[in-house]
């Protein structure tokens, strides 16, 4: 079972996990965005952890949804609503439970990620973090690690794709070739919740 | 790189602190990223509310005053402000006859102005909301974010603030808004990337010789790149692809907009190319502005802007305005 110091301990690895690769996602982002991104989720990450060390929530929802209001309202982009409605929307999807079961994190992560759908109009194929958390969340069920290998592979293939959303989508076919910095950071948050089960 | 700043997480905080004892006449919250008229709210008058990224002054925060904006939400460069911020800024200019927003069509701006109307609403503010989308370097389909929104959001401000500043209704204000969006159109020619501060570095590699067509606002690189082209080349380019996309009926606005780092003896050398084709083209120009007005950081390049006018709106066009970046007749 998941408890909400599990989910602390998601988004602090998470937070440090955007530290040391925010170089690598800021120059992903440069060739077709506008070389931010690593920055701004760090600022967000930061914020995340601060907050999370100051009200710590008791349940896994209330962790979650506590960590979205705060990158919504201190990314800004398109990341800040995009993670914030990621995470705001898993978290209350957990409900009030103390603890919950990795089926049911799997659950409300996928209706997290439907959101985040809902909200940037992205499919799959469309170049962006969507490429990365649909596989994540169909490899959910079999385990932290199967998710994270899937996440990973998504982000890579990216790469040969053009964009349909985003800023990346304004260089129409010139946006292929590059790896998608949205994904790659999704990749991140996914890779981390291995980490924070020790894996 | 040598840039004129103290480190890159302070740039934005310290420009407001420097717009703030500049202009007595605006409130600026260095703090909460906000900057509104020193008078707001007016009473009887619709609000205005714009923002986006820093890194395109004079736009936003130098369009605040009598005439234009009513606030203005700067984010951090080139990425779009928070939720937090424009709803400060929608309560701190609502009168009661309701606030505009101004949205230029980048996701991440569109996301957290909804964001942003959805919890002003729930303060019982009316919000409406205008996108601007008006480059045509950007296939408008099913499968792209749409049409960036770049120089006609210039005309869009202020035509919408003049509406806004006679006392006209929310509605009014909005349509009116609307309308300026609908009928103009811009395209935009890179002759160098820009350095943003959180990357140190041009954001793209151009080599010298060549130029980027079809540039938007963030140092994202345009559609397509050429050999360097004269002024006289790039303005019947940059013109045709206007034209290509609009069909003006009525006299135009011209706005010839430099992007950060071209000198305004280009600019209006470009800007006397660019009028001998529309006279070519057979398009009247009723006003022309030349000058820095929504840049790119030290992006070198130039946009131009069209946009169709009717008696009404080049009425509101010549309305006084009083702001840091635009200001006549008063």
């Amino acid at each position: 079972m998941l408890d909400a110091d599990f989910f602390r301990r998601w988004m602090t690895a998470t937070a440090a996990s955007v530290d040391r690769e925010a170089e690598r996602l800021t120059a992903l982002d440069s060739p077709i965005g506008d070389a931010d991104h690593g920055s701004n989720l760090q600022r967000g990450f930061h914020a995340v952890t601060a907050v999370l060390e100051k009200e710590a929530p008791a349940t896994p929802g209330a962790v979650l949804v506590l960590a979205g209001r705060q990158l919504i309202s201190t990314v800004g982009g398109a990341s800040g609503p995009l993670y914030g409605t990621l995470l705001r929307r898993t978290g209350k999807a957990l409900g009030e439970d103390a603890e919950v079961s990795e089926g049911q994190f799997a659950d409300a992560f996928r209706a997290g990620v439907d959101a985040v759908m809902a909200l940037g109009g992205a499919a799959p194929g469309d170049k962006t973090m969507i490429d990365a958390l649909i596989p994540a969340v169909d490899a959910l069920g079999d385990g932290f690690g199967a998710a994270r290998a899937a996440a990973e592979e998504g982000a890579l293939a990216t790469t040969p794709l053009q964009a349909r959303k985003g800023r990346a989508s304004y260089l129409g076919e010139r946006s292929i070739g590059h790896q998608d910095p949205g994904a790659t950071s999704s990749s991140l948050l996914v890779a981390a919740l291995a980490e924070a089960n020790g894996e | 790189m040598r840039m004129l700043i103290n480190v890159p997480e302070t740039v934005v905080a310290d420009a407001l602190r420097g717009l703030a004892a500049a202009h007595p006449e605006l409130t600026v919250d260095v703090e909460n990223r906000v900057i509104v008229r020193r008078d707001a709210p007016v009473a009887g008058k619709v609000g205005l509310v714009s923002g986006g990224g820093s890194g395109h002054e004079p736009l936003h925060g130098g369009f605040v005053g009598p005439g234009m904006l009513s606030a203005a939400c700067p984010g951090e460069v080139f990425t779009s402000p928070v939720p937090d911020q424009m709803v400060r800024a929608a309560a701190a200019v609502d009168s009661g006859a309701g606030v505009l927003f101004i949205v230029k069509n980048y996701t991440g701006d569109v996301l957290n102005f909804d964001m942003a109307a959805e919890l002003a609403e729930d303060e019982g503010i009316q919000v409406a909301k205008v996108l601007v989308n008006d480059d045509v370097a950007v296939t408008d389909s099913l499968y792209t974010a749409g049409r960036r929104g770049t120089g006609a959001t210039l005309f869009v401000e202020k035509i919408a603030g003049a509406a806004a500043e006679e006392g006209q209704p929310l509605e009014r204000v909005e349509s009116i808004a609307r309308q300026v969006n609908e009928n103009s159109r811009s395209f935009g020619v890179a002759l160098s990337a820009c350095t943003t501060y959180a990357k140190g570095s041009p954001t793209f590699d151009l080599p010298d010789g060549e130029l980027e067509l079809g540039i938007g606002i963030h140092g994202e690189p345009g559609r397509e790149r050429r050999a360097m082209m004269t002024s006289r080349e790039i303005a019947d380019f940059a013109v045709h692809a206007v034209l290509d996309d609009m069909s003006p009926r009525n006299p135009v606005l011209l706005l010839v907009n430099g992007m950060g780092a071209t000198p305004l003896l280009e600019l209006y050398g470009f800007n006397a190319e660019v009028q001998r084709v529309l006279t070519e083209r057979g398009v009247a120009v009723a006003r022309t502005l030349v000058g820095n007005y929504v840049t790119s950081l030290d992006m070198a390049g130039a946009s131009v802007t069209l946009c169709q006018v009717d008696e009404e709106t080049l009425r509101l066009w010549d309305a006084p305005v009083k702001t840091a970046g635009l200001r006549w007749g008063m």
